[in-house]
């Protein structure tokens, strides 16, 4: 029997099997955050460009004149800024109110067999093309009716309704259920408990889901392409009348290819992204604190 | 209701008559209040069923011409000739199905590597950034991204990309002689890439933070390295979640319109070289649907759009499957 003497020299650093599987493993864990960095990178990239194109075309009379008279001429994109603020707050308030109350539907007033086929058709309804969207509305409106704010409001809603009723149904299961029974237990009825504990208790997450779709229909191009596309070059803010609007104005800048038009199309995509970008960190945020405060 | 009772002095509570009232009148606005506001409820998921419900029938109604006339098989012819009234979708159906592959391919590699990254590796803080980042690229609207599109990514494509992928993987026949200015296939399928990622990286991140620690911590227990305790463990448990992750991210390609439209090049022709310009269902209705030369070429358009809203519809049930079926197993 021979005693076993620690050998001072061993060395601890894996060696032969153990140190090729940490190598890969290594690899591995690099290659996952090299793909974060690329994507990082490439939402930078895609800011910085906007930004470094976008910036020189901004002045007080590229932000209030008039659209191009022509293609090819100079112009400001005063009707289309106003016009999508009325296209994102009409179809806003179209898709926040019928959001909240599917979420309602689903999660307070529907027995879970009606529930599901519902579900089913909100799941269907988020991943509509939104081109089929705007062919849609084409058929049913404007084919009868001609182009207008209201048609292309509704196109949008279409793309926005499920992303409010989504957000406000996983609110909605986040109140606790505590709050419930507490209500219930006070004697207070079903629809004083709907409208003063429950929706109350999801806020912060609904009022975050509501300026998301915004945001996003905002930023939305091929609803409004059969929808609102016939518009003139000066301020329209009535709905029945086809809206001027940053997205297709973009659209159509770029494919006309004149270097001014194209200059022009970088200045509104700039003050676009930017709005949209910040709407979304600012709502996330919020969502953060106000859930942070009520302790969920 | 604070309000009300402070404007207004409170009701003599005397008379156990008056005191029936008034529970009477409470009953009464219980009821109502609760009858509205359930009616409420169903007019807003009516809409929705019947909204959807009507899509389905509008788009079939519009393609009706079409399909008398050409078939099912209109998928599988590839000819677009609006004059002689010779129409098919199919080059249009394999610029969608080609370019959406290709992002999704791309996509699927980044996206679920970041998710790893930020489920797995990344301190919470870290992650808790980089996160969000990812997921403001979904923010970006798809017009600009289409303008960055033919601005920037176009020429990179055409003078970097698809030299490389030509050098090395030419032999594919499916990376062929790079096109001169970018149009192509190539670029719209990096465009989706963009759009698909955020999805994609989003929802693996969630289907990966749901795989219990104990499973891990039993694995790096046994000795596996970090790398083996994924592959070994935590892919396995969720293949069938990120396989639902990838069907969405699929669905959301297919159905893009403008900014492919932007930089495909909008040729209907079939080349097995990605680098040439293509078109897809989406674009084509983008282009063709406001003016079409005659109703059968609109009817046509419709066809187009039935086939992607089918596209749409299976996606969605396939990955409402995979994903609730997922759930029920961990």
């Amino acid at each position: 029997m021979s005693t076993v003497t620690p050998d001072p020299e061993f060395s601890l650093r894996p060696s032969g099997n153990l140190a090729r599987r940490l190598l890969i493993s290594r690899a591995a864990q690099g290659g996952a955050v090299i793909a974060a960095a690329l994507a990082v990178v490439i939402l930078l990239i895609l800011i910085g460009f906007t930004v470094v194109h976008g910036i020189g075309a901004l002045s007080w009379s590229f932000l209030t004149g008039n659209l191009p008279a022509a293609t090819g001429q100079a112009g400001g994109i005063g009707p289309a800024l106003l016009g999508t603020a009325e296209l994102a707050l009409i179809a806003g308030i179209i898709s926040v109110t019928l959001g909240i109350l599917t979420a309602l539907f689903l999660t307070e007033f529907a027995s879970p067999r009606v529930a599901a086929p519902v579900a089913a058709t909100l799941d269907v309804l988020a991943g509509l093309p939104t081109i089929v969207a705007g062919v849609f509305v084409y058929g049913i409106v404007v084919a009868h009716f001609g182009e207008s704010g209201i048609a292309a409001a509704i196109a949008l809603s279409m793309v926005m309704t499920p992303l409010v009723a989504r957000a406000t149904l996983e609110s909605l299961r986040r109140v606790p259920a505590t709050w419930r029974d507490a209500a219930a237990a006070l004697g207070v009825s079903h629809w004083r408990t709907v409208l003063t504990v429950i929706l109350p208790g999801a806020a912060s997450g609904i009022t975050t889901a509501a300026i998301l779709a915004v945001a996003r229909g905002a930023g939305e191009t091929a609803p409004l392409l059969f929808t609102s596309a016939l518009y003139g070059n000066n301020v329209q803010l009535n709905p029945l009348h086809a809206l001027p609007n940053l997205p297709l104005e973009i659209y159509t800048l770029i494919e006309t290819g004149y270097p001014v038009s194209v200059q022009m199309a970088w200045g509104a995509a700039f003050l676009l992204m930017m709005t949209i970008l910040l709407v979304n960190i600012v709502a996330r945020i919020g969502l953060r604190r106000g859930e942070r405060k009520r302790g969920l | 209701m604070r309000r009300m009772s402070a404007l207004s002095p409170a009701p003599p509570l005397s008379g156990p008559a008056q005191e029936r009232a008034r529970r009477a009148r409470l009953r009464l606005t219980d009821l109502r209040a609760s009858r509205t506001l359930t009616v409420l409820a169903w007019i807003g998921a009516a809409v929705i069923v019947i909204t959807m419900g009507s899509v389905g029938f509008q788009v079939i109604r519009g393609a009706s011409e079409a399909i008398g006339r050409f078939g099912p098989l209109f998928a599988f012819h590839a000819a677009w000739i609006p004059n002689l009234n010779k129409l098919g979708g199919l080059s249009y159906l394999y610029g969608s199905l080609v370019t959406s592959l290709v992002s999704l391919v791309f996509a699927t590699i980044l996206g679920v590597s970041i998710g790893i990254f930020l489920a797995l590796l990344a301190p919470r803080p870290v992650a808790n950034v980089i996160g969000p980042l990812v997921e403001m690229l979904a923010a970006i609207p798809t017009v600009v991204l289409g303008l960055i599109g033919i601005i920037v990514i176009s020429p990179f494509s055409a003078h970097t990309l698809e030299p490389l992928f030509h050098g090395v993987l030419g032999w594919t026949g499916l990376f062929g002689a790079p096109a001169q200015n970018g149009a192509s296939l190539f670029t719209a399928s990096l465009v989706l890439t963009i759009m698909v990622l955020p999805i994609i990286s989003a929802l693996s991140r969630d289907i990966f933070r749901t795989v219990p620690q104990e499973l891990r911590d039993g694995a790096e227990a046994l000795g596996a390295t970090r790398w083996e305790m994924i592959r070994g463990v935590v892919l396995p448990t969720t293949v069938s979640g990120i396989t639902g992750a990838c069907v969405l991210g699929f669905a959301r390609a297919m159905g893009e319109a403008i900014a492919v439209t932007q930089v495909v090049g909008n040729a209907s022709l079939i080349h097995a070289n990605l680098f040439f310009p293509g078109t897809t269902l989406a674009s084509a209705i983008a282009n063709q649907f406001e003016s079409p030369q005659n109703s059968l070429t609109e009817s046509a358009l419709y066809y187009l759009a039935l086939i992607l809203l089918i596209v749409g519809v299976l996606t969605s049930i396939v990955s409402r499957r995979i994903i609730s079926r997922g759930a029920k197993l961990t």
